[in-house]
């Protein structure tokens, strides 16, 4: 009961019980092994979103920076190897991702205001550069959605690795104490001698090297790269992040958490698109999982508060 | 990427075939007997087809999903029609996976992009999937469907609207286009047509003054309408060449009072038209505040859809491009080079004959 990310595992069970029974297309492990490439673009940017949520900060222009590194990386990178468009992809989202931090902290402005206004402008000038025109995909990075490892396609390897990778970090080791505290109470983490700038503008960096991976993924498996592709990516990732138990407020939240809600959305989405579900009951069958996770989760971690042993009382005599 | 690279080749290699025109040879189909038994009476294995529309909230795909709906029968297949809730260019690719994976015959698709869903088109070729497009064609990526079909010769469109705007304003003085989105490829090729007619000495006293862009959303095109209205006191026209833009311009014009006859004319009024279904202008043409607009018959696009794929999926047909196959009311209609198929003609709605249609 100490952990509330049980809500999001019951609840991606529930629903993957529910729809293995009401589908015979849902009834397919090879399918739902290979249908997760487009998911788990948004999934590696829930993972640097959570790193963000947990400090205390919001990032909305993350839809814009994964489209505007989708269209540049093409550009940039032209016909190199797929190692080397990476790499493009990776530095120009950490570089985007590390101007929102800077800005951040340096100017002192909510994270809020601060990337509402990068994703008007990150998206801005993505459309500026192409117009309606499509940035062409070299050949030599197309299809990574094709390829698998371990059973599994490459997206979602990635995906979970860095889930991993960063799920430790995040847990175990300096900097995610120092984002914790930051999200818990900024001023308090300042005064304990927390490199809160440095931090906070780490997450935001790495979040965006994230979201180029992100991109690169994107780009290799639409084979083009468009301005006005994937609107509203930001919110899906920021679902998946806060039906994960990430308190929205900062200083809470967990990996797992999101690594469950994602795999909870998987299987809704999934479950529902197979069942051609209208898009309209989609979104709102959608929200209502995110308030009866929240919920759920807000109840649970009440429970277990009331429930918790009574520090046993110092004896009083000698 | 080995397993990609023999993809492309495969890729490569259908689109040798289809860019050979009339003489290449179909790779998903062996059907030879084109053109002589028409396609009727469906007596064998129940097919299921689907209708993605670019998005749900479009009035304009309603009565190409009632086309594809009403030949269920005579066609013998199974119905859905599975939209998503945005139109954007990615929002159609879980929904032709999730289709893949149902097992579907026919998917019938309104692209939103004509270049984002080649990959998982030629997926759904792969596995036999009779993939047409209609309205909206991938153009430039005609290899990755069986066949495009248009509801009418979009390049005669951009003339026509031009054509009927210039009657109701006399072939003089400003107006304006209310466009749906910039990357929208139709409406960028009337744009295009529309800019290059008015060179025509004809149309020399009428003048382009801008193109704006509502996005097929009506908050937005009705801003962008009063936009126009304010920006440009001598307006005499506006042309909105999108369902959703000129039923949000009608609105702002029939509040505005500034339209022919109407309480607050100015110089006449401003003269709106474009294209639309009769039965969402009907009221704006029975108060004057439209005198006349125009549009194909979309649900046309859909017989044609339903009858054309089924057939192809029994192999009844076989739809090569630059040859002529046999459509729902036993004409024939022909393919172009590019695999593009018109269902008809462009209509006018006025006064004297919008009653007659229900759509």
């Amino acid at each position: 009961m100490k952990r509330p990310e049980w809500i999001p595992a019951i609840l991606s069970i529930a629903v993957f019980a529910l729809f293995w029974y009401l589908s015979k297309d849902f009834r397919d492990i090879p399918y739902l092994i290979s249908n997760t490439t487009i998911l788990a673009e948004t999934g590696l940017m829930a993972i640097g979103m959570t790193l963000i949520i947990i400090a205390g900060n919001i990032d909305l222009s993350v839809g814009s920076i994964l489209v505007l590194t989708a269209c540049l990386m093409p550009k940039l990178a032209g016909h190199a190897s797929a190692p080397v468009a990476i790499l493009i992809a990776v530095l120009l989202g950490a570089v985007m991702g590390g101007i929102n931090g800077i800005i951040i902290t340096k100017a002192k402005l909510p994270s809020f205001l601060v990337t509402l206004a990068t994703m008007a402008i990150y998206r801005g000038i993505a459309k500026a550069m192409l117009q309606a025109d499509s940035a062409e995909v070299a050949p030599n990075v197309k299809g990574l959605d094709r390829l698998s490892l371990l059973g599994m396609p490459y997206p979602l390897v990635i995906f979970l690795v860095f889930a991993l990778v960063i799920g430790l970090v995040l847990h175990r080791k300096v900097l995610g104490r120092w984002l914790f505290g930051i999200g818990t109470n900024s001023e308090a983490a300042r005064y304990a001698g927390f490199p809160v700038d440095r931090a906070t503008i780490t997450a935001f960096a790495v979040s965006g090297a994230l979201i180029g991976i992100a991109a690169f993924c994107m780009d290799s498996r639409l084979g083009v790269a468009r301005p006005d592709m994937a609107p509203g990516i930001e919110l899906q990732a920021i679902t998946i992040v806060v039906a994960g138990g990430t308190a929205i407020s900062g200083g809470k939240g967990t990996m797992v958490g999101t690594l469950l809600s994602w795999l909870l959305m998987y299987f809704v989405t999934t479950g529902m698109g197979v069942m051609n579900i209208k898009a309209e009951y989609q979104l709102t069958i959608i929200g209502l999982i995110l308030i009866v996770s929240v919920f759920g989760q807000q109840v649970a971690t009440s429970i277990a508060s009331h429930r918790l042993p009574k520090p046993t009382k110092l004896s009083t005599k000698p | 990427m080995k397993h990609f690279s023999s993809l492309l080749l495969l890729g490569a290699l259908v689109l040798a075939g289809c860019n050979s025109g009339g003489s290449g040879t179909d790779t998903s189909s062996t059907a030879t007997n084109t053109g002589n038994s028409a396609p009727s009476g469906d007596t064998g294995e129940k097919l299921k087809v689907v209708f993605i529309p670019k998005d749900t909230a479009n009035p304009y795909f309603k009565p190409v999903g009632q086309g594809i709906d009403e030949a269920k029968a005579k066609y013998n297949f199974d119905y859905q029609e599975q939209g998503p809730a945005t139109a954007d260019p990615t929002s159609q690719i879980p929904i032709i996976k999730d289709q893949i994976q149902r097992k579907v015959d026919v998917i019938v698709l309104a692209a939103n992009a004509p270049n984002t869903l080649n990959e998982v088109l030629d997926d759904a070729k792969a596995k036999g999937i009779i993939v047409l497009t209609v309205d909206a064609d991938l153009t430039g990526n005609e290899s990755h469907r069986a066949a495009g079909i248009l509801p009418t010769d979009f390049a005669k469109v951009g003339e026509s609207q031009l054509e009927l705007m210039g009657k109701q304003m006399n072939y003089e003085g400003e107006f304006a286009i209310l466009s749906a989105t910039t990357t929208a490829s139709n409406q960028n090729t009337w744009i295009a047509t529309i800019k290059e007619k008015l060179k025509d000495p004809k149309y020399s006293k009428m003048k382009l003054v801008d193109t704006v862009y509502g996005n097929d959303e009506p908050m937005k095109s009705s801003t962008e309408m009063e936009g126009l209205l304010t920006k440009y006191p001598n307006l005499k026209g506006v042309l909105s060449p999108t369902s959703v833009g000129l039923a949000a311009a009608a609105q702002v014009l029939e509040n505005s009072g500034n339209y022919p006859g109407g309480p607050k004319a100015k110089n006449g009024g401003i003269h709106l038209t474009g294209l639309s279904t009769p039965k969402q202008l009907k009221k704006y043409v029975d108060k004057g505040v439209i005198e006349g607009f125009q549009l194909w018959s979309p649900k046309d696009m859909g017989t044609l859809a339903a009858c054309l794929g089924t057939s192809a999926k029994r192999k009844k047909i076989d739809l090569k491009f630059g040859t002529e196959v046999d459509g729902p009311d036993g004409k024939k209609y022909k393919l172009d080079d590019k695999g593009v198929v018109y269902a008809g003609d462009l209509l006018t709605f006025d006064k004297t004959n919008i009653d007659k249609y229900d759509f």
